[in-house]
């Protein structure tokens, strides 16, 4: 039965229902988002960064660069090889260690160390690393990405998790002085 | 017989479909467009349902964790019966699917069906577009192997440079901080659920309006799109020049269509299926990461772009090809639709085909790679060697043992990533290029730090030697007038 305004009960009751219908929708789309988000906000919860070991630093001659690997910190069982990162170690002198993301800090293909040249080429668009990681030539714009490290009871151990993109301030860790 | 009739009639009692398929069976399309022109859109669908059908038989033996889908890879190639070739028809039929996209893409765009009133039916093609080449990357992804891997690693890089929100994407994209489990967890739900329901439902609505708002007729030059009259005129074709789509039209895009499908058989039977390529094993880095075919252009483009403008186009860039896309049938909604009258439009096509394979071609060579293994797998050519003094025999060694090969061609062999050397004596005199190679400069890096002088006077010696014989060696012109009395 309509009143003359227009609106009638049974209008009403729909406008209700949807309006109900609405709030249920957002009460249940609150922990969906959640869930969804679930990988950006964790890191800023606890972050993804721990320090590991990548063993003793006796496997690190001095004056050499050499491939080192170590298992992602925060890794499921279901990740197989991909949880098992790779990144290199150049032990300058002493206590005086770089260690390098494997990522080229163009795109992120891996970046291979020819010691006879004394260069890090990257096998995707030509990017090219001195030894020391910082760039020589091609895309990239900036040098290699380098981990924080520190030595633990003679064991190299470096501040790890996340992989290092363009993106990821972790410009500013190269910038950080090494701690020892 | 009888009982078929009577079970279809029993059906048509309860579902009413018979009605009005009929009628869009039976309903009048101009009869120019019962042409071999217009067989691109319903080939797209019948080479989606072969996706269909092939993606559902994958995935009752593939197994989207990361530390398996490899495997299950190769299980289907090598122990389930004609694995092989189901992987194969998959694969062949997303290259074909994404080929006949683009085809109906540019045939739609020079006939000038986008223009008024079927604006909606283009916008929901753009979206077709980027739906068949999300999942052609996704399907990358799927097929898990080291070239994936890395692509994604390429993926998570690209969208870390957009401002402020790079990290979180980065995060979101991968399901993780690192490429992973979640990662191909992500992928395979956006690969087997999210994309196709997406396109499943934008390709009915696709197919809906061009039901609704009839075939696109054959553009006459000097016939105007104008939206006051252009419903009347094209009813009235329809009426006094019009065939009914079934089976005037439709007879072309099933001989078509198969024959598409019998191509995707016999690439799948010839060519087998696509990979996969190495174990996704981030520590294996003895590797060299390439995208499919129609990425490939993608690849050349983030090789060449000059550094400081790599961020800005591939950020700013996809949008600005998205908005011109959509905005196309509102900025020219009425007009001419020949492409016979429309120049820029063909131009445009043409420019955009000669840059895109211009890109395809140039990444199938890839010269801005390095050849990583020239030094040690690729030897001088001998004539560059033979006559020399033992100095210049010394500097050849410390050219291949400096890896100068991987970025430097000898006789055609080795990188193109620096000049090739063949005749580089021609070019720089003997101080310049002691200079060039101890500090570098252009794109090349510096060797002070790698090279005893010994070694780098060898190394000259050895490239003063590299000009053909019929052209001098590059003198220095102060030094010339020097020696002269």
């Amino acid at each position: 039965m309509s009143v003359p305004d227009g609106l009638s009960r049974r209008n009403m009751l729909l406008r209700l229902a949807m309006l109900f219908n609405g709030v249920v929708g957002v009460v249940l789309g609150i922990p969906v988002v959640r869930y969804i988000l679930s990988p950006v906000t964790r890191g800023r919860q606890s972050g993804y960064q721990s320090w590991i070991s990548l063993g003793s630093i006796d496997q690190f001659p001095s004056g050499q660069t050499r491939l080192a690997t170590y298992r992602n910190p925060v890794a499921n069982a279901s990740d197989g090889e991909t949880a098992e990162i790779a990144c290199w170690v150049r032990h300058t002198d002493g206590d005086h260690f770089q260690v390098f993301a494997i990522n080229c800090a163009h795109l992120g293909c891996p970046v291979r160390w020819f010691p006879q040249s004394g260069l890090f080429m990257c096998p995707c668009h030509g990017g090219a690393y001195y030894a020391d990681g910082s760039r020589a030539s091609g895309p990239p714009e900036r040098g290699l990405f380098e981990y924080p490290f520190k030595i633990l009871d003679g064991k190299l151990q470096i501040q790890a998790g996340e992989m290092p993109t363009p993106g990821l301030s972790a410009g500013n860790r190269t910038k950080r002085p090494p701690c020892a | 017989m009888r009982l078929m009739h009577e079970l279809s009639d029993w059906l048509d009692q309860r579902l009413q479909l018979g009605a009005p398929i009929r009628e869009t069976m039976q309903h009048p399309v101009p009869r120019d467009t019962a042409s071999w022109f217009y067989v691109f859109g319903s080939a797209a669908m019948t080479v989606f349902a072969l996706q269909l059908v092939t993606g559902i038989l994958l995935a009752l033996i593939y197994v989207p964790s990361a530390g398996e889908a490899w495997n299950s890879l190769q299980i289907l190639n090598h122990q389930v019966t004609l694995g092989w070739f189901i992987r194969a028809l998959h694969g062949w039929g997303s290259n074909f699917m994404l080929a006949i996209v683009l085809i109906h893409m540019v045939q739609v765009f020079l006939f000038g069906a986008y223009k008024y009133p079927r604006e909606l039916t283009w916008i929901f093609g753009v979206f077709l577009l980027l739906m068949t080449l999300g999942m052609a990357f996704t399907g990358q992804v799927l097929r898990f192997d080291e070239d994936a891997y890395w692509g994604l690693g390429i993926g998570a890089s690209i969208s870390s440079r957009t401002p402020g929100l790079g990290p979180a994407l980065v995060k979101l994209l991968l399901g993780g901080p690192i490429i992973a489990g979640a990662t191909l967890s992500r992928f395979f739900a956006l690969h087997v659920f999210v994309i196709p329901g997406a396109l499943i439902l934008f390709m009915a609505l696709h197919v809906l309006l061009v039901l609704k708002l009839g075939v696109n007729e054959w553009p006459m030059p000097g016939r105007l799109v104008r939206r006051f009259d252009y419903l009347q005129k094209y009813h009235a074709l329809t009426r006094t020049d019009g065939v009914p789509f079934v089976p005037y039209a439709v007879w072309k895009d099933a001989v078509f269509s198969g024959l598409i499908l019998l191509c995707i058989a016999a690439c799948a039977l010839y060519f087998g299926p696509f990979g996969p390529s190495g174990q996704p094993d981030p520590r294996v880095i003895q590797t060299a990461p390439r995208p499919d075919y129609f990425f490939l252009w993608l690849y050349a483009l983030l090789s060449l772009l000059p550094p400081a403008l790599e961020t800005p186009v591939l950020l700013i860039g996809p949008v600005i090809a998205l908005i011109v896309l959509l905005a196309l049938p509102f900025i020219s909604g009425e007009g001419e639709k020949s492409w016979k009258k429309r120049p820029i439009a063909v131009l445009t096509i043409l420019l955009i085909a000669v840059a895109l394979g211009t890109f395809t071609n140039l990444a199938s060579h890839a010269p801005w790679s390095p050849v990583m293994d020239a030094g040690t797998g690729a030897p001088i050519p001998l004539k560059l060697l033979s006559g020399r003094t033992p100095l210049q025999i010394q500097g050849a060694l410390v050219f291949q043992s400096k890896q100068c090969h991987n970025c430097h061609a000898l006789g055609e062999i080795g990188g193109k990533r620096g000049p090739d050397l063949d005749a580089v004596a021609v070019r720089l005199t003997a101080d310049q290029l002691v200079r060039q190679v101890l500090q570098g400069g252009g794109n090349m890096p510096a060797y002070g730090n790698n090279l005893n002088p010994a070694e780098t006077t060898a190394l000259a010696a050895f490239l003063g030697t590299l000009h053909p014989s019929t052209q001098a060696k590059a003198q220095d012109a102060s030094r010339m007038s020097e020696a002269q009395p």
